[in-house]
């Protein structure tokens, strides 16, 4: 896999990290005078997973598959 | 000022009109569209492998989204606040990507090369097993009707709750017209009813929370109700535990074995299709989760009460009681039941499949039951089943949400029999069968304790069920995953031959 490859799955896992934020857990700010910190923070990991998994799929995309998955040698039950 | 905007206005049959138009509509343009050639098996079961990359988008998300999302989420927000959405909505935009991107194409790529229809029958070939097919089935088929009771008691609690119509006919309205475009279509129906239904939902959704938002003043007037009158529910300090928010992540590896979904990743036309729905979801889900959650902590901000405690009712009522034009309300109803029904279509399709497939031929001989003889039989099937279901809808249980994440965790806890079958080619026969009698066994007896036993003693249950503050989910995962690999350990491996087959994905023969 390639460094970028390795980065964009290294992002993922760093999203899942942070998904635990503990230190919003007992902040009540509005953000944008409306939303909720802890909802805020969380609407962007949802951003940030988009992000990440565009880059996945752009940078360690398992081209192999498709072409085994293709290929016709009469594997067909 | 709140206590004028609680007043409800007079029900109106006005919703019902604009409901039933939304429900004719849908019906005619699901059933123009899905005329291919008919009583071909691999048009009505898989889509003929054709769908491209928005079609399974929108088939997979509308499929995931069901009245857990709209009516449950609104409904647990108002229970316990914003803290709902990091327990299962940006949860699910990391975790569903993740398991369509190593799960779900993998197996596209298995069920195409093997020309594999249901979950079942590559579970079966995986591990040379005719035993693991028998038992795979009843688990299935039994953790999907509490799903397929999710979608017909949302859709009744709202109707109810808008127009005033009894749970049991909007249930039954419902199941007659998906019935009508599944048996007539089949997957390829349930596609496209799915992609205009997500759009609806979508669409809807973003209008409800604008709407509603305004008739309660506006964004900031709704937030600081809240901050007044309930600024508990703006954190997750005393509402969700920590232990219970982390081993929340389990529950959405479930729909790495959702049968439905199994079904649509197959339907696609090839593994690039994939690409949207993997990078597309979060947003999605966020698209639609986020105006849920703020609706319902601003209802219990403006003092709304639950009719009966049930939470379920919530967003109906904020429908019903703030929006004083009949004909959005009816707009809202039908997006909301659009959400509904783009699940329980999948799930009928697959369940007629799934019962075809694993049982009728496999039993009789794939040459002793034509194609036609097969779509009859899987719309028989669907028919038993969605009768079965509507009659148990007759007795709901107290919260959608809490029946939702059982169903849930006991789908999730069969994850690790996929994750094995595809990536440990040491999984045996033995490991395989006795984790999925421990998965079932472990769900039966909590599900038991936490759900079934409060509600027979006629006690309501106050949140999540939970194990030393921990999800259920993490228990059950746990305890299949360590049976499938001690099992598997200790009992004969399974042939080269037989294994080689799926471990074959991603190494290409040498060129000659």
């Amino acid at each position: 896999m390639s460094i970028a490859g390795r980065l964009a799955w290294a992002f993922v896992a760093l999203l899942a990290v942070l998904h635990y934020d503990f230190w919003n857990w007992n902040d009540r700010t509005l953000v944008f005078g409306f939303m909720p910190i802890g909802l805020y923070f969380q609407a962007l990991i949802s951003i940030g997973a988009a992000t990440a998994w565009a880059l996945v799929v752009k940078f360690a995309w398992p081209t192999h598959i498709e072409e085994w998955a293709e290929q016709d040698d009469g594997a067909a039950e | 000022m709140i206590s004028f905007l609680l007043q409800a206005p007079p029900k109106s049959t006005t919703p019902l009109y604009v409901v039933g138009a939304y429900l004719l509509l849908l019906l005619t343009f699901s059933i123009v569209n899905s005329r291919r050639p008919r009583g071909s098996a691999g048009e009505y079961f898989v889509a003929s492998r054709s769908i491209g990359p928005f079609l399974l988008l929108m088939s997979v998300f509308g499929t995931t989204m069901t009245a857990f999302a709209l009516v449950g989420s609104t409904g647990k927000a108002f229970d316990d606040g914003i803290g709902v959405y990091g327990l299962m909505a940006s949860a699910s935009g990391i975790v569903h990507s993740l398991v369509f991107f190593l799960i779900g194409i993998k197996l596209w790529a298995i069920g195409k090369r093997y020309n594999y229809v249901t979950q079942i029958q590559f579970f079966r070939n995986r591990f040379d097993s005719d035993a693991l097919g028998y038992l795979l089935f009843p688990v299935l088929v039994g953790l999907v009707i509490p799903y397929l009771l999710i979608g017909i008691l949302g859709a009744g609690s709202v109707l109810k709750g808008v127009s005033g119509v009894p749970t049991w006919i909007t249930g039954a309205v419902i199941c007659s017209v998906v019935l009508a475009y599944i048996l007539t279509g089949g997957v390829r129906a349930a596609a496209l009813a799915n992609a205009v239904q997500t759009l609806v939902f979508m669409a809807v959704g973003v209008l409800a929370f604008f709407l509603i938002s305004d008739s309660l003043g506006g964004r900031f007037e709704a937030s600081q109700n809240v901050v007044e009158n309930a600024p508990q529910l703006l954190a997750r300090e005393g509402e969700i535990g920590h232990l219970q928010f982390l081993t929340y992540c389990f529950v959405p590896l479930s729909v790495g074995m959702f049968p439905h979904l199994f079904q649509h990743w197959l339907t696609a036309r090839s593994a690039k299709t994939f690409r949207v729905t993997v990078i597309a979801h979060p947003i999605f889900i966020m698209i639609v989760w986020v105006p849920c959650v703020l609706i319902g902590v601003w209802a219990a901000g403006a003092g709304v009460e639950a009719p009966g405690g049930n939470s379920n009712a919530v967003l109906a009522k904020m429908v019903g009681m703030q929006l004083k034009n009949p004909w959005v309300s009816g707009l809202l109803v039908a997006g909301i039941l659009a959400a509904i029904m783009s699940s329980l279509d999948s799930q009928f399709v697959c369940l007629g499949t799934m019962f075809t497939h694993d049982i009728v031929v496999h039993a009789r001989g794939e040459e002793n039951v034509s194609e036609k003889a097969r779509v009859r039989l899987g719309r028989i099937f669907i028919v038993a089943i969605v009768a079965l279901t509507y009659a148990l809808s007759l007795f709901p249980p107290p919260n959608i949400f809490n029946l939702a994440v059982w169903c849930f965790s006991g789908f999730a806890s069969l994850f690790p029999l996929v994750v094995a079958a595809v990536y440990w080619r040491r999984a045996t026969r033995a490991g395989a069968i006795a984790s999925v009698i421990v998965a079932g066994i472990t769900w039966c007896i909590l599900f038991y304790d936490g759900l079934v036993k409060p509600t027979m003693e006629g006690i309501r249950p106050e949140g999540d069920y939970l194990i030393w503050g921990m999800m259920p989910v993490a228990f059950m995962v746990a305890a299949s995953t360590i049976t499938l690999i001690v099992v598997s350990l200790v009992t004969k491996p399974l042939p080269s031959s037989t294994v080689d087959r799926y471990f074959g994905v991603g190494k290409l023969p040498a060129a000659s």
